[in-house]
């Protein structure tokens, strides 16, 4: 069960405006990496490149599950997502948007899976509401039950704690320390709090560059 | 409701004269053209201004979500079929020589129109003037069908003619929409 992540060279340039060059930065299983910088640093395009939604602009990534090189169009069947920009259906109710993903991902689907999902991420006695009446924060959670829905070796995060209160921002935290059990995490934040769980973190913000350093294992 | 309201204004307008076969069989195309192309252009773009797209895109298949959308279009026009073919019978009086075969070109037709259509409408939620992009995107790749479908349909109304080649060409147009379509929609999904 080892998992890897390898950044190799990567640049990504949108005309002539250079968002970051070079990084190559491995990412070993078991382990956090940390995105962090200014807003438009790229660290939301870099997490887009590493899902295979964004093309980079040269270098790529590579992506080892138990010794194996995965294709591009594998990488979804091993990879969770966290994002501002992705939204569930909300005309479906969560229960339903599981359900919905589950068959699309040709994954066996239960009410009893669902309901255990709904209530590690704080939603428990909600999975029958239409997911258009849940606050953002509500939202927010229902994205992780979504991410984990196919226990996923890496698992991505894009502003992981973004309309979460307290109790929300503890199963994040939660939800990390249990995902570095069985592979990877790969956060983009500027929550210092964040940060800290980085066992690696990457500084985006000079121009071209990116800035490499050990963090604390958490 | 473009369907019924273009119906009922041309069948006011010509008083109960029945068409010319070859207006008949041009008029029931392009009202079930445009009918489609206001409808299948939402095939993604609902998904893209949801934001829906991306959970989509991560986790799906990109041909199990070309063949999805490509079917729902596919049932749509189908029951589009069901309302406007048995009213233009009814408004236009319009006689068939042919019905099996007439039947069979509305199905080949409207699914020829949607599988192209399904393709081009995923071009078209990529970009950002989608309202007029998808007619005119669709129209030159859906030309050589709606001629095809134009010709076909006169045939049977008229009946003086065989059919046979008509249908073939139909079916595969429909066969090279859906190949060519399964080929290119992963470069356009995935980008």
């Amino acid at each position: 069960m080892q998992t890897k992540v390898v950044l190799k060279k990567l640049t990504k340039a949108y005309g002539r405006r250079r968002l970051f060059a070079d990084i190559s930065v491995i990412i070993p299983d078991r382990s956090v990496f940390v995105l962090h910088g200014p807003n438009g640093t790229g660290k939301t395009t870099l997490l887009r490149i590493i899902c295979g939604h964004v093309p980079a602009t040269s270098g790529e990534v590579e992506i080892t599950v138990d010794g194996r090189l995965l294709a591009r169009e594998e990488r979804r069947e091993h990879i969770g997502l966290v994002s501002p920009d992705l939204e569930l259906y909300g005309e479906l109710s969560a229960v339903e948007n599981l359900e919905f993903f589950a068959g699309v991902r040709g994954l066996p689907f239960s009410l009893e899976k669902a309901r255990n999902l709904l209530a590690s991420v704080g939603l428990a006695g909600r999975g029958r509401d239409l997911v258009d009446t849940y606050s953002s924060g509500m939202k927010q959670r229902l994205k992780y039950a979504y991410a984990l829905l196919h226990e996923p070796r890496i698992l991505l995060l894009d502003e992981p704690t973004s309309n979460l209160d307290e109790t929300g921002v503890a199963v994040v935290a939660e939800i990390i320390r249990r995902q570095k059990e069985r592979g990877i995490v790969i956060m983009a934040t500027n929550e210092p709090e964040e940060v800290s769980y980085g066992d690696q973190t990457l500084a985006l913000g000079q121009p071209g560059t990116g800035h490499l350093a050990q963090g604390p294992a958490h | 409701m473009f369907a019924i309201t273009t119906l009922v204004a041309v069948s006011f307008s010509v008083g109960g004269a029945v068409l010319d076969a070859d207006l008949s069989a041009a008029l029931l195309w392009l009202i079930l053209f445009f009918t489609s192309m206001a409808g299948l252009s939402r095939a993604f773009v609902q998904e893209e201004e949801a934001g829906t797209v991306t959970a989509l895109r991560l986790a799906a298949r990109p041909d199990a979500v070309f063949i999805g959308k490509y079917l729902f279009n596919v049932t749509l026009l189908f029951s589009l079929d069901v309302l406007v073919v048995p009213l233009f019978w009814v408004l236009l009086q319009q006689t068939v020589a042919l019905p099996l075969s007439f039947l069979a070109v509305v199905l080949l037709g409207t699914a020829g129109l949607a599988g192209a259509s399904t393709m081009v409408a995923a071009i078209v939620a990529k970009a950002g003037a989608r309202g007029p992009l998808m007619t005119v995107l669709a129209f030159p790749v859906l030309l050589p069908l709606l001629l095809g479908a134009i010709s076909s349909t006169r045939t049977c109304f008229v009946g003086d003619k065989a059919i046979a080649a008509d249908l073939l060409f139909l079916f595969c147009y429909n066969g090279v929409a859906l190949t060519a379509s399964l080929l290119l929609f992963p470069y356009v999904w995935d980008e």
